[in-house]
């Protein structure tokens, strides 16, 4: 086990790239602490994957450099750098039974044989496939053999990370949350540090301590769950995460401050002086009706159940609401508020007075 | 426009893949299926489509007996979960393929095409072939040609099953604008409650070959005729427990007990309550407080869905924001049970005291 | 799943149903015929009843065929199996060099079977072919025509150069649709190339080398044309194989009688291994 830290690192496909958009991946540092939960979270084509390699090693980075702990593996092959991984299509060895399937990694690195009975039986246990042990690999369903792929991991000692690569994509959509919940479980129980890619929010937010949120090969926030939620700081984060997303609304600023049509609105951050065109991002949950907010017209109500989506054109901007189930609605021409303290500016993309802004 | 299932079944192999069905869907609403995987919902749609001849039953479209009419000989489309479409073809050619096939004019074509194109947002890749498009444009593509042949059924399969979550959001919102003022019956198939919840329309709950519960969307959420649409009807899954009506109180356990509304006989009942009226914080003075251990967090973005464990039954808290939960920690549910719904030993619902659909 | 019934389907099938009554049926009836009657020419046919099967049965000369014709097909499977599993695996994936690879492959099997029997004849030709030149001046007493030994190895060596493509093609099909995902698996489990070899590559291909097994086990069963031109069943009887014992029966001695119950058991000799084969080899992807 081991503390990661990526430097400086930077992924091109090509050989010479030279604008923005040529780098896959462009240049970041990351630390990933010893036994962390850690999940990268971003749309398909953000480099989230190409990362994930990078750290595995079927890439070596265009530059930068992959440590773990102090040993620089940027080089090294997979296989010397004591990874375990599981795919997105499970991986067993058919031919062999689950038992066989979970002693392989061991057996191949000439672990004696009562050493390995014990620890497969240990590993069995933990992913719940003691039943199953004499079973063929290839008799087990989708989850089974995600649980077969996780197993042969964890039946390691000398693994460094282990890393997930979308592994609930080919599961029963009710089966996923069981999953879910057992690699949660999982990690509480051995600690390892270990990596989830993925695009589904859930799967990032239920299973990591810390979320590193990508957008076209850029890393654009890394926080808790809570952090993602509560000050998103781009909007594509607020976008991303949450659902419906948050709303980005175009406004003036002046002195710093957020205007819609000459009409102050009251945000948590200020903008630089300097700035006049901003953005307000705020979640559909932290608009409401009031009486004396800005002037706006309901054009749709979409049940969820639980709460109902509301689309309203307010100054003739596009913005949501969410509102409990069973709450009154009002038709037509009607005035939303903003709660200031989960209104903020965000200025080029990024939350004003935050990184992007400077 | 209506399709009409009069007593439809389906045995393959000595088994029962649907069971007696009687269904009658309109055209110009969301007709939904919703049930888990092999719960009968691609089975009902081919026999819907014609691909599958029912065992049993009648089929009737537009006031014709349809019982057996190939797929081929009916205006049919169809969408499935993997996006199909002709890989060496472009966007273009993919879409106007059912107009050639019927044999349309150049121009003909070329209009209508275009109006397709521009109505699910992908003008600007005709020339493209579908892999060069992300999985949300190769579904538009295939939705473009079901679409462009103005066909009385339309049948769409979990079309949003395989796309990445933000992008089944982004479809959704556009499909009620994509299907609007056509004159078809659409069906619509999908194995999660918020999908057809948004959709609206009309809802058939499928369970196991059955048709458990149907109606208006809304209503069969509000007021599911028995226990197993409410299941089917619920993600995260409904809570449930038995629970005893003696008197003026409903009482489930020792010190756990809460007074009774409406005119419920005395008796035994499975009270079910939704997830979202069981917080982990007080927010309703009448809140019944519940003692449980969490045994996992799971956090979708903008709510908390925390599971525990009370009293041996798994229990599920779904709850606005982003809050940490700590695993094996005690903790205190706070359930509002005039949200909650009252089985009796058949699973149908005798009581339900929660909001008018 | 049923599907729809449309019986104007069945005219599509038609054309087939025909081609098949005429080169199959017909002939099949018309062998069944022979095999139970006697005939001295002239058109003229006598009720024989089963005498000709125990004939064949009993004789000798078909144990003794059959016993070589068993003998090369063994030979020839334990050759070019493992050869083109082997060559399979050595080929490249990606790149330029696959079309390359596979263009050269594919290259026997375009021949036709005459060509190739005509052009081991001459190459293997002790005085001035490449092969049988090169065999005795390094030493080796070498020449086909009269040492069975020499035929044997000939014969064996030109059906490996003809057949062994078509395992490789198959089993090559069978290793690129194994997607990268195990490799990568493999390489983190930390397995050897055997391992990888024995539990991954192996069992993926296991579908297609049944195929080819097969495909190579009845094609050898039946081999006629290569062996007639290269030896002509020679020397002695040594390389007679069935097909070409059943030739000359029929055609060198015209005694069609024999010759049709000889090809009759022959025909369910072929089936009945491929049965027992298929059984053998489909048997554990079942439970």
């Amino acid at each position: 086990m081991a503390r990661i830290t990526l430097s400086n690192l930077a992924h091109s496909y090509r050989p010479d790239p030279v604008s923005d958009a040529d780098w896959a991946l462009k240049e970041l540092n990351l630390e990933w602490d010893d036994g962390g939960a850690y999940a990268l979270l971003g749309p398909s084509g953000c480099g989230k994957t190409t990362l994930l390699n990078i750290i595995s090693g079927l890439l070596t980075p265009t530059h930068g450099s992959v440590h773990f702990g102090d040993e620089d593996v940027t080089q090294l092959p997979t296989e010397k750098r004591h990874i375990a991984q599981v795919f997105q299509f499970p991986v067993v060895y058919d031919t062999m039974t689950v038992y066989d399937n979970l002693a392989f990694p061991l057996r191949n690195r000439h672990v004696d044989e009562a050493t390995v009975r014990a620890k497969v039986a240990e590993i069995a246990e933990m992913t719940d496939l003691t039943s199953m042990l004499d079973r063929r690999a290839s008799g087990l369903t989708a989850d089974g053999k995600q649980k077969i792929s996780l197993g042969r991991g964890l039946v390691r000692t000398d693994v460094n990370a282990i890393l997930f690569d979308e592994p609930l994509t080919v599961i029963d959509p009710h089966l996923k949350f069981q999953l879910r919940s057992k690699l949660k479980e999982l990690h509480n129980r051995i600690a390892n540090t270990m990596i989830y890619v993925t695009h589904d929010q859930t799967e990032a937010l239920t299973f990591a301590d810390k979320v590193v949120v990508m957008n076209v090969g850029e890393v654009v926030q890394i926080g808790t769950p809570e952090e993602l939620f509560e000050t998103p700081q781009h909007v594509f984060v607020g976008h991303f995460i949450g659902s419906p997303g948050m709303n980005v609304i175009p406004c003036d600023v002046k002195d710093g401050a957020a205007f819609i049509d000459g009409v102050r609105v009251a945000t948590a951050n200020e903008a630089d002086a300097a700035v006049t065109k901003g953005e307000l991002g705020v979640r559909p949950e932290f608009v409401t009706f009031s009486d004396d907010g800005l002037e706006a017209k309901v054009v749709k109500v979409s049940d969820a159940g639980r709460f109902s989506i509301v689309e309203t054109v307010c100054h003739g901007k596009p913005v949501k609401l969410v509102a409990p189930e069973g709450a009154p609605i009002p038709s037509e021409t009607t005035r939303i508020a903003f709660k200031p303290d989960n209104t903020r500016i965000y200025v080029d993309g990024w939350l004003a007075g935050a990184r992007g802004a400077a | 426009m209506t399709l009409e299932l009069r007593n439809v079944s389906k045995r393959v192999a000595g088994d029962d893949w649907i069971y007696p069905i009687d269904l009658v869907l309109e055209s110009g609403r969301f007709n939904m299926l919703l049930g888990t995987t092999l719960a009968g919902k691609t089975t009902l749609m081919h026999l819907m489509a014609g691909l599958e001849k029912p065992t049993e039953g009648e089929i009737w479209f537009k006031g014709a007996d349809v019982t057996g009419v190939p797929v081929q000989a009916r205006n049919v489309s169809m969408v499935y979960q993997q996006f199909i479409n002709y890989p060496n073809m472009s966007v273009f050619d993919n879409i106007a393929s059912p107009l050639r096939v019927a044999g349309e004019s150049r121009d003909e074509i070329k209009r209508r095409v275009g109006e397709m194109a521009e109505l699910l947002r992908i003008s600007a890749m005709l020339d493209r072939r579908p892999s060069e498009l992300s999985g949300g444009q190769q579904q538009r593509t295939a939705m473009a040609r079901a679409l462009v042949k103005d066909s009385e059924l339309i049948l769409l399969d979990e079309p949003l099953a395989n796309l990445d979550f933000k992008l089944r959001e982004e479809l959704r919102d556009e499909l009620p604008r994509i299907f609007a003022n056509r004159d078809c019956v659409i069906v619509y198939a999908t194995t999660e409650p918020s999908e057809a919840l948004l959709l609206g329309g009309f809802t058939a709950a499928l369970d196991k070959g059955r048709l458990v519960d149907s109606g208006p969307t809304g209503s069969i959420y509000r007021h599911p005729a028995n226990i197993t649409s409410a299941r089917v009807f619920s993600e995260p899954p409904m809570n449930t427990a038995r629970v005893t009506k003696s008197g003026g109180r409903v009482t489930w356990t020792d010190g756990v007990s809460w007074p009774a509304g409406g005119d419920l006989p005395d008796g035994d009942y499975t009270f079910g309550i939704r997830p979202h009226y069981v917080l982990p914080f007080r927010k309703n003075e009448n809140a019944v407080p519940i003692e449980g251990q969490i045994v996992v967090a799971e956090l979708s973005g903008s709510e908390s869905m925390v599971h525990f464990e009370v009293f041996g039954n798994d229990w599920v808290s779904l709850s606005h924001g982003v809050h940490p939960f700590e695993t094996g920690a005690t903790a205190t549910l706070y359930a509002e049970p005039e949200h909650g719904m009252y089985f009796d030993a058949d699973g149908r619902l005798v009581g339900a005291t929660g909001l008018a659909g | 799943m049923n599907k729809t019934v449309n019986h104007k389907a069945w005219f599509f099938v038609l054309p087939v149903l025909l081609l098949v009554a005429f080169n199959a049926i017909v002939p099949l009836i018309t062998v069944v015929n022979y095999s139970v009657q006697e005939t001295f020419g002239d058109n003229v046919f006598f009720w024989s009843g089963i005498t000709w099967f125990e004939d064949v049965l009993q004789s000798p000369r078909f144990h003794a065929a059959l016993g070589r014709q068993l003998a090369f097909t063994f030979t020839i499977l334990v050759i070019e199996v493992p050869l083109g599993v082997a060559i399979a695996l050595a080929m490249p994936r990606k790149g330029i060099w696959v079309s390359v690879c596979l263009v050269l492959m594919a290259m026997p099997l375009l021949i036709p079977w005459n060509v190739v029997g005509a052009m081991w004849n001459i190459f293997a030709l002790p005085e001035i072919g490449l092969l049988g030149k090169t065999l005795n001046s390094l030493g080796f007493d070498y020449n086909y025509t009269r040492q069975p030994g020499a035929a044997w190895f000939t014969l064996v060596m030109m059906d490996v150069w003809h057949w062994t493509s078509l395992v490789v093609l198959l089993a090559y099909a069978g290793l690129v649709s194994i997607p990268d995902a195990y490799y990568q698996a493999a390489r983190i489990d930390g397995a050897s190339p055997f391992a990888i070899f024995r539990y991954i590559q192996l069992p993926k291909m296991k579908r297609v080398l049944t195929i080819a097994i097969l495909l190579r086990f009845m094609d050898s069963f039946n081999i006629y044309t290569e062996p007639s031109v290269l030896t002509g069943g020679g020397p002695g009887n040594s390389t007679t194989l069935l097909s070409i014992d059943l030739v000359k029966i029929a055609l060198g001695q015209f005694d069609l009688g024999p010759a049709a119950a000889m090809s009759l058991v022959y025909f369910l000799v072929i089936l009945l291994m491929s049965w027992i084969f298929y059984t053998l080899m489909t048997r554990n992807e079942e439970n």
